[in-house]
C-alpha cells in the first residue's frame, strides 16, 4: 500500500479553507450550514488519518464522537434556520436585525 | 491501484465541495453536499475503518442530507434559486482561502509529516466497542443525553403556536 499521511492531511486542510471560503462570503444561511458541515469532515478525517498512522483506536473512537455531535448540531441549527425563517420570511443572515444592538 | 481510488475520491470530495457552495439551487448544492460526505466515507474506507465509513454514511448521507433537503424544501421557491452574497466579499473570501490553504499547506510540507507511513496492521473494529464501554463510557452516556436534548430542542423550537389543534379546514 502506497498510502502516507501527507495525502490525506492536505485534502483534509483544502476542505478546510473551502469551508472558510463559504463562511465568509456566503451570506445564505442554509449554505453556511453546508460550510460549518463540510469543515467538520475535514476534521474527522484528520482524526481517522493520524489514527491510523499511529495505529491507535482513540482517533476513530473521537471520530464516532464528533459524527454524532454533529448530527445533533444540525437538527438544532436546521430548527433555527426554521424559526428565522418563519419571523422574517428571509433566509439572508443579514436581515435577522433583532438581535443587532 | 490505492493511488487511483485515492485520486478520484480527492477529485469528487473537493469537486463536490465546491458545488455544494457554488451551485445556483440550493437543491443541487444538498446533493453537492451528498458527494462531498460520500468522499470523506470513502476516505475512511482507504484509511481501513470500515466501522466510521459506515457510521458516517448512516449518519451523513442518510440523515443529515436527507434533513437539509426537507429543509430546503420548506423554504420559498425564489429563494432556493436566489445567490445571496456580496461581489466585493467574493474575491477578499477567495484570497483568504488561498492565503489560508498556502500557508498551512507550507506548514505541513515543511514539517516531517511527509515521510509518514505505516505498515503496521490497522486497527480492529472491537478495540473501539472496548474504549466505547470501557475507557470512554461517561462520555457515551453524556452523548446520548446532549442528543435526546438537542433532538427535543428542535422539536420544541420547530413548533408552530399560531396553529389551532385539530383537523385543517385549508
Amino acid at each position: 500500500m502506497g498510502l502516507e499521511l501527507i495525502n490525506f492531511v492536505i485534502v483534509s486542510v483544502a476542505l478546510l479553507g473551502i469551508g472558510i471560503y463559504g463562511l465568509s462570503v456566503k451570506r445564505n444561511a442554509i449554505r453556511m450550514l453546508f460550510a460549518i458541515e463540510i469543515i467538520i469532515n475535514a476534521a474527522n478525517l484528520n482524526l481517522v488519518a493520524f489514527g491510523r498512522f499511529i495505529p491507535h483506536s482513540g482517533g476513530q473512537t473521537l471520530a464516532l464522537f464528533s459524527i454524532s455531535i454533529a448530527a445533533a448540531e444540525v437538527a438544532v441549527g436546521l430548527s433555527l434556520i426554521i424559526v428565522a425563517y418563519r419571523m422574517y420570511q428571509n433566509i439572508d443572515i443579514a436581515d435577522f436585525r433583532s438581535l443587532k444592538g | 491501484m490505492a493511488d487511483a481510488a485515492f485520486l478520484a475520491l480527492s477529485v469528487i470530495t473537493i469537486g463536490s465541495a465546491i458545488a455544494a457552495l457554488e451551485l445556483r439551487s440550493l437543491v443541487y448544492g444538498a446533493i453537492g453536499l451528498m458527494g462531498t460526505l460520500g468522499g470523506v466515507a470513502g476516505f475512511f474506507l482507504l484509511l481501513d475503518s470500515p466501522f466510521v465509513a459506515l457510521f458516517q454514511i448512516a449518519v451523513y448521507v442518510g440523515s443529515i442530507a436527507v434533513l437539509i433537503l426537507f429543509t430546503v424544501m420548506l423554504v420559498k421557491r425564489e429563494l432556493i434559486f436566489k445567490k445571496i452574497e456580496d461581489p466585493k466579499r467574493k474575491w477578499a473570501g477567495i484570497g483568504l482561502m488561498l492565503i489560508f490553504m498556502v500557508a498551512i499547506g507550507a506548514v505541513i510540507l515543511d514539517s516531517g509529516l511527509k515521510s509518514v507511513t505505516t505498515d503496521e496492521p490497522p486497527v480492529d473494529f472491537r478495540e473501539i466497542g472496548d474504549d466505547f464501554l470501557t475507557y470512554y463510557w461517561p462520555a457515551l452516556i453524556l452523548m446520548a443525553l446532549i442528543l435526546a436534548g438537542s433532538v427535543t430542542g428542535a422539536l420544541v423550537l420547530a413548533r408552530r403556536e399560531d396553529e389551532i389543534s385539530g383537523p385543517r379546514t385549508d
